[in-house]
């Protein structure tokens, strides 16, 4: 029996006036699986991740979440879910703890039990000590953990994150993709939306990249690179006196490379791993010796440049500071 | 079948997962209550309007203007009384407002809304806090009033349905604070229509001074301000006034129910503009 997906889009379609903000975005996301949503700022990731956590009804189109459908089933998407909003959304009066026992409250779990959870979160995010403080003394890293606890109190199979480390340092960064891979390890399906390329590589199994609100590519990391066509082939030859002789033999095969003959390197485009093997194999008929031949892959900065003719990461500091939800625009 | 499984199929062990339970609009609602309370707790200035404040205008008004205000038969600081604790209930939209703008500001209302809860108790946790608060207000004036000669001299049931009348007017009131606090974005802006509506509205009435001192025209607005026939009904429940000024107009010689009917009024009006401005701001 194959387990139905934890997520689904299928069509989602989001308009504010005349301004197609979603654009048809459809995609599944396997029990377990990490899906990152990636698109620059106002690409339309807040507003998709709204709709399917049944904050913003779409125009057309629908989800399902743990086989719920947000339109005839809001509070099933509800109670199967958690959402850690672009702005911590977290009461900055309250206690860490207040903050978590109010939501769970509200969840209706029993106070017992509450507690139990509650301090076990505060512990697996090493906000323990931090627990009985006004979160307005947190720093920015501790917010978005216990944001992260808060989304987590009812252990819900479904997490959606809206870029959940914008806004951080490095350090702090780094500590939450450790406690999201955790999260993953325990068996949660997660949706994150992010600006970087990088959380997305490090996190995500699947990636669907978002412009304008239509999905422009999607797939494994590695596709996506694969499918830039933009792999290099880096060869260096063994002795300096081959190098006008490999260059030939590459524009015999109809690939222009780049000569660098002091470091005896070739730089050429190459399709993947085919093209690869047989140059190879005609550099070996020709008598060169090689002392390295290889497949560099584009970054998923390159793939985001050749898809969309501009860096992901150009306008990303105008959203670290909270800024409204791209949604609240009108 | 699958349905069932799904869930289950999650790795952690099912001893773990809490059971979610709606616990209904009511208890949900107390627990928004609870949340308003602490942070009355943890920020006590948030309660100088409904104390310092008040008395403040209590001891100006009685000792500065006291004398050179004719109120007929009943001592000046009698009569004032009740015109300030009107004007506390009409600043219960104030704190709603200010309190709903900080929230909607700070994405916590989306928070709530991403919960399988009664959506409705982020608002009415909201109205029975922000008519604590103003219950608050009303107590620190009833204090400070007897200790300046002020007593209830009519019936136990008038002097109830006075403060009922209060509550409902503040409940009103609250909507209006729904209304401007879905509309505006910052906590300025709220204090700035506030204040530049709150004023007039408390003034141009019979709160500080008799309406039949003011021109004609602007007495006339008097006479019609809802919190006039709040303040009049008030004054006549508890006995500090002989009775509606011969020759004032008509909702002020009927002022009980002119109250109730201006709240009841306001309440048809501006809840459902305030619940759609509501649903407007926060579901796109």
């Amino acid at each position: 029996m194959t387990s139905p997906p934890a997520i689904e889009a299928v069509n989602l379609v989001k308009r504010f006036g005349d301004k197609l903000a979603v654009d048809d975005v459809s995609f599944v996301v396997p029990q377990g699986t990490v899906l990152g949503l990636l698109g620059p700022n106002g690409a339309g990731k807040t507003t998709t991740v709204r709709m399917m956590t049944t904050l913003s009804p779409p125009t057309s189109g629908t989800a399902r979440v743990a086989g719920h459908d947000i339109r005839t089933d809001p509070d099933g998407v509800r109670r199967s879910m958690g959402l850690t909003g672009q702005a911590a959304t977290v009461d900055e009066l309250l206690t860490g703890l207040e903050n978590l026992r109010l939501i769970g409250s509200l969840y209706g779990i029993n106070p017992r039990q509450l507690r139990r959870i509650a301090n076990e979160l505060l512990e697996r995010f090493s906000l323990s000590d931090a627990g009985d403080k006004v979160v307005k003394s947190y720093s920015g890293g501790m917010r978005r953990r216990l944001d992260l606890a808060v989304s987590l109190i009812a252990v819900p199979p479904v997490l959606f994150l809206d870029e959940p480390t914008t806004g951080l340092d490095p350090r702090s960064r780094l500590e939450l993709w450790e406690v999201l891979r955790g999260l993953v390890d325990d068996g949660t399906t997660l949706l994150l939306t992010t600006q970087y390329l990088e959380e997305a590589d490090r996190l995500a199994d699947e990636i669907v990249v978002i412009d304008h609100g239509r999905v422009i590519a999607a797939g494994t990391p590695l596709q996506l690179k694969d499918a830039s066509g933009q792999a290099a082939l880096v060869v260096t030859v063994s002795n300096a006196a081959d190098i006008d002789l490999a260059a030939q033999l590459l524009r015999d095969a109809n690939v222009e490379a780049h000569v660098d003959a002091a470091a005896r390197q070739l730089t050429a485009h190459a399709g993947g791993l085919s093209d690869m093997t047989r140059i190879a194999g005609e550099f070996e008929r020709a008598g060169i010796e090689v002392d390295d031949i290889g497949l560099k892959r584009p970054s998923l900065d390159d793939v985001f440049l050749a898809l969309t003719g501009r860096r992901a990461e150009e306008d990303a500091d105008a959203t670290d500071t909270d800024t409204e939800p791209e949604g609240a625009h009108r | 079948m699958t349905a069932v499984t799904q869930s289950a199929a999650v790795a952690k062990p099912a001893a773990d997962k809490p059971t979610i339970v709606n616990t209904g609009l009511l208890r949900q609602s107390l627990v928004m209550v609870r949340r308003n309370l602490t942070h009355i707790k943890r920020q006590p200035e948030m309660l100088l309007d409904v104390t310092i404040q008040p008395v403040m205008f209590v001891l100006l008004f009685a000792y500065v203007f006291g004398g050179s205000i004719q109120t007929g038969g009943t001592s000046y600081r009698e009569w004032l009384l009740p015109g300030i604790m009107g004007q506390t209930m009409a600043f219960a939209s104030f704190v709603v407002a200010i309190g709903l703008t900080n929230d909607l500001g700070k994405g916590i209302i989306d928070r709530f809304r991403s919960l399988p809860m009664h959506q409705a108790a982020v608002l009415v946790g909201r109205s029975l806090a922000g008519l604590l608060h103003s219950s608050i207000g009303i107590v620190v004036m009833a204090v400070t009033g007897l200790a300046i000669g002020w007593r209830i001299r009519g019936s136990a049931i008038d002097a109830v349905a006075a403060f009922g009348l209060l509550l409902l007017f503040g409940f009103a009131m609250v909507w209006v604070g729904i209304l401007v606090g879905s509309k505006m974005r910052s906590v300025e802006a709220v204090n700035g229509v506030m204040f530049t509506t709150m004023f007039p509205l408390t003034f141009v009435a019979n709160t500080f001074a008799p309406a039949e001192a003011m021109t004609p025209w602007l007495r006339r607005i008097a006479e019609w301000n809802p919190i006039s026939a709040l303040v009049q009904a008030v004054r006549q429940l508890w006995g500090n006034v002989d009775g509606a000024a011969p020759g004032s107009a008509w909702p002020l010689r009927h002022a009980p129910w002119m109250s109730m009917g201006w709240s009841l009024l306001i309440i048809a009006i501006v809840a459902p503009i305030a619940l759609r401005a509501y649903r407007k701001r926060t579901a796109d």
